[in-house]
Parts: structure tokens; C-alpha cells; sequence
């Protein structure tokens, strides 16, 4: 993108990342710019008469009036093609580890690095032959990029009609042409990268509503408060809350083929932690490391704050790229607030007239704009290939009020919410979802899959739950006035469940190497035993059998067990559990008829 | 020889602005002379064609708009580092003053400092031991990390952090940390305090102290945790030392950052707070870590009070979401005539489960950490309960979490200022507290380490009283 317009305005004005810049007639807006002698990066964010506001994406310090802006006439995109995949990028998509080559261990400025790497070769094996038909969004050929990811190399969005005239197959490297096409007269030469601008959406041939499951292997999600594949979900939460961990395990454990986590305006040392631990880690479908499914973009909270402003834009445009493979695509984000304090920092600057708490006016569109990019789709190709894009946003209310704007803004658009409660947190439930705020949207559109994936009564069993949660909290209210027992059995077996609920099925503990996910089946059992457990104590209590034999039978430590008990060996404790529930009551019940 | 202008057009605040200049950078360091001669320091804030908005660190009080004089030094504010600077006391604004001889620098760096990429990160994984069995069991504390004490006025904050000054070690190496002190905004006698007991220890022969004092410019507030941290990035990741950074009382700092926001009239955030201070604490506290193939570690332990031991007040909770955990002090515990009064409930490490366990600390610290913290927080909830019902409502079993609760407070949070607990001691007065309790209650202990741990004869609870 170095290639230069000849538009070549002077800095007038210098205040942190905003640059103004007078002799930019030609501009566009959002087109990237070359700030200064040091030739920092920039984007074009406001123009008035032939003076462009520059957002810089490095450090400004040292540069001055006089200096020179130069505009490439393009806008801020990425480069996309095989490489991208188990790489680290800076939120202008710059690799790095690349950048460590170069300058060390501190990201330092005017670094001129591509996002993807021009040496490396990639094995191409064509999928059309010369002659052959094709149009935007069509796969030309493949590349294995790591063993998890077939990378498919598609038409390029905006041809229509084209006509294949040469393709090989061979190792290339993301510069080589690897096809070349004849379109309108035209001749079009295509290598293995494209380029797409950040802030403009890819396109898709159609959009669909979503209505298969996006399985993470945690409880409290997949049963209570789902998300579908190409849906969207919010996490917030107060600090110590756990949203990262609940991000990390959505990244590690959700049943999406690519995974792009966002590190947007977060902590160094939790990217140094995704970078060492998902080489480590498998993933339980396939068996391999969980990097070879990973892309990740991390903008760290001390890195420039302009770039975490782009570092969204750039990851979601990196997921948009796999989507239109037809892969179901998983995007992380974490912090969303971040990026909106990044906003508002810029539009402070330019001095615009502020909404809500000094955010900008255009906060609530804005966001908008990034989450209505996830969805499930039909892809351009003639194929026609399905992909989704899910959205999961982290986001950090200042003090864990939720009243705040970004909050708020976000909550108007996302179709699940995973309300973290610090007072879970303190009593160290985790994840600390609060059950009785939470939602999703999704829970009806998704019933009848669960119905046939999970099992038919499973709606009607987490519908029983809630309630006995609900109750819960109600009766909780009586506890803490009169004391517990002030209550009758019934009452007092409805908070047992409840208890059970909570820590045998709710809490799920991301540190315990068994714990840490659960598959369907293992979850749908455990409700199961929990709930057969419920119906046979109320059963016995309604016959009159004493409540306290009932709360002290041992089958309540097999329930608790079963969370840590390994999946293969689940079926056979599920069996002891459901047998001892059967013999151990009724036997009970009998004894006091 | 630099230009100098006499073409101040205004003054306000902390800030001065300056007309007609020509090659002015943003960020740059400024030199204001006065018409006494006196020399202050500044930089720029907002460089614009022909004026530019200068911070001044030592404020402007004295300056005249006509007569002072104004010079671009053409470089940003800079310390002069050296080894020799351990064992010395500073000014906020790095000059020395302990009457000692200046520093012949070994190098000037930029006190700005550069994100470290998080690529090179080594990830912190070693168990620091600081003697106090709140933060080495209940969160432990490791190498690289930053974890901040919240505080409230009046409470033992500055005693807590001299005692970590004093006795941090990695276990098996056995090396002592450098310190580096960086007081914004303290009084004198909480200044006298930490300076004299680095000396009584003999701590100050391996540490660094920058000190600005509450009546010292408010301004320079905003370099001198920079300069501290500049100093620490020299002595952990050139000379390879490990340095533990203290950082004290963040408060001040942000209190000043607010200032110059107000003089700039900026569009405030919460509480008047500039909406970039998030951007702002996170360019200090993420200096704090460890980088591959380097010796070196910053730790970093920053003190902050709460107004009103308000958690949720934009300072604490913007540091709370940049840190890695935080050691949250009561005042109930305070009043109960504990020290370190560490509610340990609400205290948090994020980094601990990389710090302890076999081979760093004891096997069995991990299930000593949550079933105390479990049975405890259980204790706290048997105590809210009597309060209402009274005791005689409670459960034996609770009667029980309670006595554990007070005993635990009592023997395990509970120590003495100068008491180096080392960690097994502190896990085995765990072991002790747990062994009133019903085993069957004990469920986050595995049976190989009752087994090994559990003190053999069941101490009756009345054998406590």
C-alpha cells in the first residue's frame, strides 16, 4: 500500500494520535497517510476544506508543524491469504514476531512490515482447469495451510464473469501468480492474496438466520444461555469477573472451525499467555493444537491507541475472509469498551460535541456497524457454501454499572447476554454468569435443534431448572429473614436442588484439565441425574418420608463427581447415579409408608 | 544554542502557551527560565503551526507573561541512568537529594519508555515470597506481575509495602530484589517513613527512591512514576537485576492528571477524570513483566486509596482492569486490630495458578488456598447470620465455619510487621486452621494431601480458645 498519490500536505497541528494536516485537496476520507519524516501511519478521519484530521496509528511524539503528510490514496486493509493462521498481529495487521526481528523487544515506530509473509511458499493445487467458469467468491485452488485449515483461494470480490485461461499447480509464494484469468476482454493476473479495505464489510450473496448451536463446552452457556453459530453475544462484566477466561474458553473449546481473538486494549502478559498455552492445548474434535485454528490480533492497552481502534475492524475483516470459505468463524473480542474509549479519545480530540459520558454521538451506530457484520451466510461462490462469522464482545463497565453507554449501546443489538456478577465472583462461582439476568435470544429459534441433538425433553429440562433457580432466590429471601428452618421440605429440597444446580452443573472450573469442557451428551446427563434426583426426593417428601435421609444420601457425592469425571468413563458413573437414585429413594419411600 | 522566545501569550494552570515558535514537536521538552533565572522544566502538549501548549512540570506560579523565556530543547524529557543510582534519593523530578554527588550517566533514556511487544513476553511464573501469609498463600504474588494494594486513608498501606520491600525473594535463588520507590504526592512523614526504614533494613543500599512530596509541584506528579519505571526497565532488562517496583499513592497521580485535563478543558469522563486515563495507567502498569531471554523482571506494586474505599471509583477500577489482580485492604479487619488487614475474599491474583504448586511452592498450596478461602468465606456468611438470628440459630457445623473464620483472621491473616513467615509455615498453620473442621466438609482437599498435611490429632475447636 506504499504506493504514493502525490497528494503531499504539512502538519499544522500535532496532539497526541491527531494529526491536522492543511494541502490535502484529493484526499479521501479513510484513506491511510504517511505522517511526518518518520513516515508513521495514519488514516484520514475528517476533511474540512483542504485540511484532513489524521488518526496515527503509532506514537506522535517528536513530530511537528511543517512535517510532511503524504496520502497513498488507499484505505486501511488488510492482506489476506495463506499466513494468516496461527500468527500474531499488531491491530494494523502487522506480524509481530516479525517486528521483534526487526526492532527488538519493544514495539518501536515507522515500522514498514506486510501482513503476510512474501518468502514463504505454499503448496497451490488448483480446483478449476483452464476454461473453466468463474465468478467472485469461487474457489480457484487450495492451499493445506496447517493441518487443520484447508485455505481455499478464491475469486477476488468484483469480477462477474470470467473465464479461466491459465492455473497451476506448484509451490507459490502470496506474490506469484498463481491463475490468470480472461473477464470482459481483460486480463486478469491473480496471485494467492487479496487486499480489503477494514471498515467496508465483505460481501456475501445472501444473509440467513442462524439455527444450529455454536457448542462452546461450557454448562451454563450451552444449556442456559446459547449462542448460535453466526450469532452474537456480549460478556460484561466488572474487573475480576472472569470475562477473559470466558473469552480464552470460548476460544479454546467452541466448535467453530477459525477462531480470531481480538486482544483490543487489553493486558500484554494475557496475549504472552494465548501465545504459549494454544500450541499446548488439543482440540477435542480433532486432536490437534489449537493454534492451527487460531488468528490473533492484539493491540495491548499500552500499544497506540489509534490502532486498537482499527484492531477490530481489522480482525473481524480477517474472520470475514474465512466466512466466505465457509467456515463457521468464531471472533473474540476483548475489550470492546477499549475500543469505544479509543473513540472517544479521537473524537475528543477533534473536539466534536459529545454524548453520553464524553462518548461520541455515533458510538451506538458504530457498533452497529461491527456487529451486524457476524451472521450466517451464503457465500458469493457458485457453490453456494455456507459460512457463519459469530461475534462474542467482551465489555468492561467502568465499576460494573451497566447503565453505562457502551453497555447499553451494545445490549441494543446483541441477541445474548452473559451478565457477570462480581458477587459470584467473590464467592468464587465461575463462571460467574449471573442465571437470573442473563439471556439469550436465541433459546427458541435453537429449541428444536436441541430437541434433536440433545434430546427431546431437554427444553422442558432447562426450563424446570430455571425455575428451581428462580425459586431459589425467592425463598433465599425467607432464609435470610427466619432462618432456613422456617421452611418446609419441599421448600427445603427446591434450595437442595438448587445447590446441586449451582455446583454441580453451573460451576465449571476452566483450570481443571477434565472440568474445563463438556461435551452435550455429559452435560445433558448431569441435568438429567440432577433433575431425576429433584422429582424422586419430591415424590417421597408428597408420600411423607423424612427430608434429612433424603439430603444425606450418598448419591449426592456421585452427582457432585460427575463434573470431574472423565468423559469416557461418564456413561458408566451416569448409570451408577440414575440406579442409586432409583433403589436409594424408593427403598426410602417404602420404609416410611 | 536552542531559540528562545519571550512570547508567552498565556498562562493557566499548569499550562503556558507560546506564539510564533517555529520547529516545535509534539512531545517535546521545554525550558522555561524566569526572570529570577530560575530554570523549569515542560513539555509539549499540543504543537501547532507558530504556537505551541506547554506543560510545565514545576507550574507557573511566578511566571510572567513578557519577561520569561522560553527554549525547545528538541528532544523529549530524558533521565540520566547509571548503576550508581542505587542507594540514592531523588526529587519527583530526578535530581538528587540526599546531598549525595550527581549521577555521571551511563545512559539517557526516554522516560516514555516503548510497549513492550507482547510477542517477547516471557510469562511470569515465579513464586515471590514476601513473608506475609495473606498475599504469599491467598494471592500469591510472581515475577513480572503488577498487582496493586487498594487502600483507604488511614490504613497500613505504607507499612504493608515496606514489609514486601523488605523481605521479597524468589524461592531457591535467594537473591534479593533492587527497589525502586516512586512516592507522588506523599507527606513527609509517610516520605520519612519508607526512607528511614530502607535504611534502618539496609534495603537502601539496593534500591531507588524518587520522591514527590504533597508539597512538591503537583505536575510533576505525571513524570515521576515515568522516571521510576525508566529507571527499573535499566536495571532489570540491561543490568539483568530483578526489580520490584513501588508505585505510591496512584491517587495523587491521577489527581494531577485530572488537572492538566481541566486546564486543557477537555471533555471530562467519570468523576472529572480525562477520559483517556485507562490509555494513561496502562502505559505505566504494563511496563511491569518479563521478557524472553532476559534476566531481568519488573514487578510492580502499586498502592492506590480509595475515596471512600469506593472499588468502583474510576481509579481503582480502571487499574483493576489493567493489573493483574488486586490486594483490596478493610477497615474491618483494621479495627479489629489485624495487620495486614488483607480482605482476602475480594483480593485477587490473576497469575497465581502459574506460581504455585509443586516445585515452585508446596503441592499442596493450590487446595490450600481454595478450602480456606471456601471455608471462610462459609465463616463470614455464619457470622452475617448470627448477627441477625443470633448464635444460638447457627448449625453445629456453622457454629464451627465460624470459629474458623475468627481463628483465621486471627492467626493466619494475622502477623507481625516484621514477621517473615515462609511459605511452608504459612500452608502448615493452614493445615492446623482446616483441622477443626468436619473432614466431610473439606471437599476441595484431595485425599493424598490430608493424607500428608492434616495434622494427626483433630484439634478440638475449644482448644483454640
Amino acid at each position: 500500500m506504499a504506493r504514493d498519490t502525490g497528494i503531499i500536505g504539512k502538519i499544522v497541528r500535532v496532539s497526541g494520535p491527531l494529526v491536522v494536516a492543511s494541502g490535502m485537496s484529493g484526499a479521501r476520507m479513510f484513506d491511510v497517510v504517511r505522517v511526518g519524516e518518520k513516515r508513521v501511519i495514519g488514516e484520514i478521519i475528517e476533511l474540512r476544506g483542504d485540511t484532513a484530521s489524521v488518526q496515527v496509528y503509532e506514537e506522535t511524539s517528536g513530530i511537528g508543524p511543517g512535517e510532511p503528510v503524504v496520502s497513498t490514496g488507499v484505505p486501511l486493509s488488510v492482506e489476506l491469504g495463506p499466513g494468516l493462521i496461527s500468527s500474531i498481529f499488531d491491530g494494523i495487521q502487522r506480524p509481530l514476531n516479525v517486528i521483534q526481528s526487526i526492532a527488538g523487544d519493544y514495539v518501536t515506530r515507522g515500522i514498514d512490515v506486510p501482513g503476510l509473509d512474501r518468502e514463504r511458499k505454499w503448496h497451490f493445487v488448483p480446483a478449476v482447469k483452464p476454461g473453466d467458469t468463474v465468478a467472485s467468491g469461487d474457489v480457484l485452488g487450495t492451499v493445506q495451510e496447517t493441518p487443520l485449515v484447508v485455505h481455499k483461494i478464491m475469486v477476488p470480490p468484483g469480477i462477474d464473469h470470467a473465464t479461466v485461461a491459465e492455473i497451476k499447480e506448484g509451490d507459490f509464494t502470496v506474490e506469484e501468480i498463481v491463475a490468470v484469468l480472461h473477464a470482459g476482454g481483460q486480463k486478469k493476473l491473480l496471485t494467492m492474496m487479496q487486499r480489503w479495505p477494514v471498515r467496508v464489510p465483505r460481501p456475501v450473496r445472501e444473509k440467513l438466520p442462524p439455527e444450529e448451536q455454536l457448542v462452546t463446552g461450557q454448562r451454563v452457556i450451552d444449556a442456559f444461555f446459547p449462542i448460535a453459530k453466526g450469532g452474537t453475544a456480549c460478556v460484561p462484566g466488572p474487573f475480576g469477573s472472569g470475562k477473559t477466561v470466558i473469552q480464552h474458553q470460548l476460544a479454546k473449546w467452541s466448535d467453530a472451525q477459525i477462531i480470531v481473538f481480538v486482544g483490543c486494549g487489553e493486558r500484554g502478559n494475557e496475549m504472552t499467555d494465548v501465545l504459549l498455552e494454544f500450541p499446548e492445548l488439543t482440540d477435542p474434535r480433532s486432536g490437534r493444537p489449537l493454534m492451527e485454528r487460531t488468528v490473533l490480533v492484539a493491540n495491548t492497552s499500552n500499544m497506540p491507541v489509534a490502532a486498537r481502534e482499527a484492531s477490530i475492524y481489522t480482525g473481524i475483516t480477517l474472520a470475514e475472509y474465512f466466512r466466505d470459505m465457509g467456515y463457521s468463524v468464531a471472533l473474540m473480542a476483548d475489550s470492546t469498551s477499549r475500543w469505544a474509549e479509543a473513540l472517544r479519545e479521537i473524537s475528543g480530540r477533534l473536539e466534536e460535541m459529545p454524548g453520553e459520558e464524553g462518548y461520541p454521538a455515533y458510538l451506538g451506530s458504530r457498533l452497529a456497524e461491527f456487529y451486524e457484520r457476524a451472521g450466517r451466510v451464503v457465500a458469493l461462490g457458485s457453490d453456494r457454501s455456507e459460512g457463519a462469522l459469530s461475534v462474542i464482545g467482551a465489555v468492561s463497565p467502568p465499576g460494573g454499572d451497566l447503565s453505562e453507554p457502551v453497555t447499553q449501546a451494545t445490549l441494543r443489538i446483541v441477541k445474548v447476554f452473559w451478565g457477570l456478577d462480581d458477587r459470584l465472583a467473590a464467592r468464587k462461582h465461575f463462571p460467574a454468569i449471573n442465571w437470573l439476568t442473563s439471556y439469550s435470544l436465541y433459546t427458541d429459534r435453537l429449541d428444536s435443534y436441541f430437541r434433536k441433538a440433545l434430546g427431546n425433553d431437554f427444553p422442558e429440562m432447562r426450563d424446570e431448572a430455571m425455575a428451581i433457580l428462580q425459586q431459589e432466590a425467592e425463598l433465599q429471601e425467607i432464609v435470610r429473614l427466619v432462618g432456613v428452618d422456617a421452611l418446609g421440605g419441599r421448600d427445603r429440597m427446591i434450595l437442595e436442588t438448587a445447590k446441586s444446580i449451582r455446583e454441580d452443573f453451573l460451576y465449571q472450573s476452566a483450570f481443571h484439565d477434565v472440568d474445563t469442557y463438556c461435551s452435550q451428551t455429559k452435560m445433558y446427563g448431569i441435568l438429567e441425574v440432577i433433575l431425576m434426583r429433584h422429582h424422586r426426593a419430591m415424590e417421597a417428601i408428597e408420600a411423607g418420608a423424612d427430608l434429612e435421609p433424603i439430603l444425606e444420601d450418598p448419591v449426592k457425592e456421585k452427582i457432585a463427581r460427575a463434573r470431574v469425571t472423565p468423559e469416557e468413563e461418564w456413561p458408566k458413573l451416569h448409570d451408577e447415579i440414575v440406579a442409586a437414585i432409583r433403589s436409594g429413594f424408593s427403598a426410602k419411600t417404602r420404609a416410611v409408608s | 544554542m536552542p531559540l528562545e522566545y519571550t512570547t508567552i501569550s498565556q498562562i493557566s494552570g499548569p499550562l503556558i502557551m507560546v506564539e510564533q515558535v517555529r520547529e516545535v514537536h509534539f512531545d517535546e521538552l521545554v525550558e522555561v527560565e524566569t526572570q529570577t533565572g530560575e530554570i523549569r522544566r515542560g513539555r509539549v502538549l499540543e504543537a501547532q503551526e507558530g504556537r505551541a501548549l506547554v506543560q510545565l512540570f514545576e507550574g507557573t506560579a511566578g511566571l510572567d507573561v513578557s519577561r520569561s523565556k522560553v527554549r525547545f530543547l528538541g528532544r523529549v524529557l530524558e533521565i540520566p541512568v547509571s548503576r550508581d543510582m542505587l542507594g540514592r534519593i531523588f526529587d519527583g523530578a530526578g535530581r538528587p537529594i540526599d546531598g549525595g554527588p550527581r549521577i555521571v550517566p551511563e545512559k539517557r533514556l526516554d522516560i516514555s519508555g516503548s510497549p513492550i511487544n507482547p510477542y517477547a513476553r516471557a510469562y511470569p511464573s515465579e513464586f515471590i515470597q514476601t513473608g506475609i501469609s495473606a498475599i504469599d498463600c491467598m494471592n500469591p504474588l510472581v515475577r513480572g506481575q503488577k498487582l496493586p494494594i487498594f487502600s483507604g486513608a488511614g490504613l497500613p498501606h505504607a507499612a504493608m509495602a515496606a514489609q514486601i520491600a523488605r523481605q521479597a525473594t524468589v524461592l531457591g535463588s535467594e537473591e534479593p530484589f533492587a527497589v525502586v520507590f516512586g512516592a507522588m504526592g506523599i507527606t513527609f512523614e509517610e516520605a520519612d517513613y519508607f526512607m528511614s526504614d530502607f535504611r534502618r533494613t539496609g534495603a537502601l543500599d539496593r534500591a531507588v527512591l524518587f520522591v514527590n512530596l504533597a508539597n512538591d509541584p503537583v505536575i510533576e506528579r505525571i513524570a515521576t512514576p515515568r522516571m521510576a519505571l525508566t529507571v527499573a526497565e535499566y536495571l532489570a532488562f540491561e543490568l539483568g537485576m530483578h526489580v520490584l517496583v513501588i508505585l505510591t499513592d496512584m491517587t495523587n497521580y491521577a489527581e494531577a492528571l485530572r488537572e492538566v485535563s481541566a486546564a486543557r478543558k477537555e471533555v471530562p469522563g467519570r468523576r472529572g477524570y480525562p477520559g483517556y486515563m485507562y490509555t494513561d495507567l496502562a502505559t505505566m502498569y504494563e511496563r511491569a513483566g518479563r521478557i524472553k531471554g532476559k534476566k531481568g523482571s519488573i514487578t510492580q506494586i502499586p498502592i492506590l486509596t480509595m475515596p471512600e474505599d469506593d472499588k468502583t471509583h474510576p481509579i481503582p477500577d480502571l487499574t483493576g482492569y489493567i493489573t493483574e489482580g488486586q490486594i483490596i485492604l478493610s477497615r474491618d479487619l483494621h479495627k479489629k486490630g489485624i495487620y495486614p488487614p488483607v480482605n482476602v475474599s475480594i483480593s485477587l491474583s490473576r497469575l497465581k495458578d502459574k506460581g504455585i504448586g509443586k516445585g515452585k511452592t508446596r503441592e499442596d498450596h493450590a487446595d490450600v488456598l481454595n478450602q480456606l478461602s471456601d471455608a471462610y468465606d462459609r465463616g463470614k456468611e455464619a457470622r452475617e447470620l448470627a448477627v441477625v438470628l443470633g448464635e444460638a440459630a447457627l448449625t453445629p457445623t456453622d457454629r464451627l465455619f465460624l470459629k474458623f473464620a475468627d481463628e483465621f483472621e486471627r492467626r493466619f491473616i494475622k502477623q507481625g510487621p516484621n514477621e517473615n513467615r515462609p511459605i511452608e509455615k504459612t500452608l502448615d498453620i493452614g493445615w492446623e486452621l482446616m483441622a477443626m473442621l468436619p473432614r466431610a466438609e473439606l471437599k476441595r482437599l484431595s485425599d493424598r494431601n490430608i493424607e500428608k498435611y492434616m495434622p494427626k490429632r483433630q484439634v478440638a475447636a475449644d482448644d483454640w480458645s
